[in-house]
């Protein structure tokens, strides 16, 4: 049941929060075999549907009331353990909780677990899990995509309605794009960081997965605001979901970025875009063909900018004041390596040792600064195509969900997958992806991306979109839509 | 390039990192294949251009002088993995 049904039934009385709690705790149990969930949270949940129908019978409405949901296992939840997919935080029961849990609890929405993911959000397949790979609805012998890949697989199941997730180069939108359903990351400084588990701080942005893009917006709308306790939070005008709504297409300029849409994409993924693309012409919308040139260094600038971040965010851990924390070390150099070794998976410390080498003296300047400077010449190439264009429109990802283990082996093939996606982090640009259409019987994402601060238009280009197009109804074989 | 293992042994001790020595050359050889990627930095034409290290507006906020966090020091001690007496405990560093 897509987020927008069940909000008119629990209005009307046809079903309950606590019906919808147990509807989803159900789902979660028959679709176990997806391993896209490490904490349910059954108890708390089934409390807080008891909570939310009795607010209702008492006349209140919250956005989310009685809405059960997930969360990306990178925001922290008071009392219930969250992993970040990481042994070296498999005992971490937070303190405190992140400020979007804070305001979806507000809203009245029910969380009922915590969604697998890549460890410290580091991977685009949800391999890097310390849980084990969460598995694709589609294909279960295929990757959710990642790092947000439970997430995904969790609203391609129709386990929840909408579930959290995060995204520093692509962690929302290419789960989405692999899982056929509709993603959001939205500008950055939009959703508050605040108890989100850091990897790259300057990229990370917190966001939904949801079935369509009205599900996702009124999801987003709740998480979404200032917040005092995110330096990088911004006080931006709300995002208007009712002028997004009623957009027209007509008269919209898209820009087709010849980069996106060129060499190594799969001919299957090429031939969806085309499709989508001429829907969006036919309803009105002029395709315009752009270049964004600087695209080609985009994955060596992410892939020197992320790790560096995450070198120094990562730092924190050190088996001293909360994680894993090495058995009998013999002094304190000890204790903080091997907690380290322990507690962090091949994958993150690759990434630890990549940012460390990038900032340790005498490589800064031709690696870190200089991925920077690449950075900027990004940023000022989609500022200029913005200038012609309203929204910029390509694949989401240049394949369908792969194999599982088919990239493992080669890492390098694994970051250059990521080519559509990192770049519209490195700009802070708002995104989302949206199902449009199937390759080898798989789902294949259309992205979309616009200028900072105009979620609206890209939740109103992806709902017109939906309107005349089934794609995001498609239910994976053997779940019940 | 080829990643040397003197260098991964100075990076790993720098980010407090042990690689074991059967993992040594898969690790190096993975890094010399991201680094690989690297390379192509030096063909993007940014000489003239600043350094761009955060996507929005730079400057850090100030907040109001005012006390806003309530003491949670049983909560963090909870969490810890070695505590006593209100202090967390680590191998003894001065004999």
């Amino acid at each position: 049941m897509s987020l927008l049904s069940l909000l008119a039934a629990l209005d009307d009385g046809s079903t309950s929060a606590r019906a919808a709690t147990e509807n989803a705790l159900d789902r979660a149990a028959r679709h176990v075999d997806l391993n896209a969930l490490i904490t349910i949270a059954a108890d708390a949940a089934r409390a807080a549907g008891d909570v939310a129908d009795a607010a209702r019978a008492s006349g209140a409405r919250g956005a989310l009331l009685g809405v059960p949901f997930a969360h990306k296992d990178v925001f922290c939840t008071r009392d219930i353990l969250s992993t970040a997919g990481s042994k070296m935080l498999a005992n971490f029961v937070p303190p405190y909780s992140a400020t979007i849990h804070d305001k979806l609890q507000a809203a009245g929405a029910v969380l009922i677990g915590k969604a697998n993911m890549d460890e410290f959000a580091m991977g685009s397949s949800n391999e890097h899990s310390h849980f084990g790979a969460a598995r694709n609805p589609w294909d279960r012998s295929r990757v959710p995509g990642g790092s947000s890949g439970g997430s995904a697989a969790l609203v391609a199941a129709r386990v929840v309605p909408f579930a959290t997730a995060s995204d520093t180069g692509g962690s929302i939108r290419q789960p989405a794009a692999l899982c056929g359903v509709t993603g959001i990351k939205p500008t950055y400084g939009r959703v508050s960081r605040y108890g989100m588990i850091a990897y790259a701080s300057s990229l990370d942005q917190a966001g939904v997965i949801a079935t369509s893009a009205h599900d996702a917006a009124i999801a987003l709308n709740v998480i979404a605001g200032f917040d005092p306790r995110d330096p990088t939070s911004v006080d931006a005008p709300p995002i208007d979901i009712d002028g997004a709504l009623a957009m027209s297409l007509a008269g919209l300029r898209i820009g087709r970025p010849r980069q996106w849409c060129g060499a190594g994409i799969d001919a299957g993924v090429a031939n969806a875009i085309d499709a989508a693309l001429a829907v969006y012409a036919a309803r009105g919308a002029r395709i315009v063909d752009v270049d964004l040139p600087s695209s080609e260094h985009a994955i060596a600038a992410y892939y020197v900018i992320a790790p560096a971040e995450a070198s120094s965010n990562l730092a924190r851990f050190d088996g001293v004041r909360y994680g894993h924390r090495c058995a009998n070390p013999k002094d304190l150099a000890d204790l903080y390596t091997r907690s380290r070794e322990e507690g962090f998976g091949h994958e993150v410390q690759k990434r630890i040792l990549t940012g460390t080498y990038v900032l340790s003296a005498g490589y800064y300047d031709a690696y870190y600064h200089r991925a920077l400077k690449v950075r900027r010449l990004i940023a000022e190439d989609f500022a200029r195509v913005f200038g012609e264009v309203d929204v910029i429109a390509g694949p989401t990802s240049p394949s369908v969900a792969f194999k599982l283990g088919e990239k493992l082996a080669d890492p390098v093939a694994m970051y250059l997958a990521d080519i559509n996606t990192v770049s519209v982090n490195l700009a802070g640009l708002p995104a989302l992806s949206i199902p449009c259409g199937f390759s080898e019987g798989l789902p294949v994402g259309l992205q979309l991306c616009a200028p900072w601060w105009q979620e609206s238009r890209l939740i109103g280009a992806a709902h017109a979109f939906q309107q005349v197009t089934d794609w995001h109804r498609a239910v994976p074989g053997g779940i019940e839509s | 390039m080829t990643f040397p293992t003197s260098t991964l042994h100075h990076i790993a001790q720098l980010a407090r990192l042990r690689i074991e020595p059967e993992h040594e050359a898969a690790m190096a050889a993975e890094m010399s294949a991201v680094l690989g990627l690297f390379e192509q930095l030096a063909k993007a034409p940014v000489d003239a251009l600043e350094p761009l290290s955060h996507p929005g507006d730079p400057t850090l906020r100030l907040r109001a002088d005012t006390v806003t966090e309530l003491d949670a020091r049983d909560d963090f001690e909870r969490i810890a993995p070695s505590m006593m007496g209100g202090y967390y405990l680590v191998p003894k560093v001065i004999e």
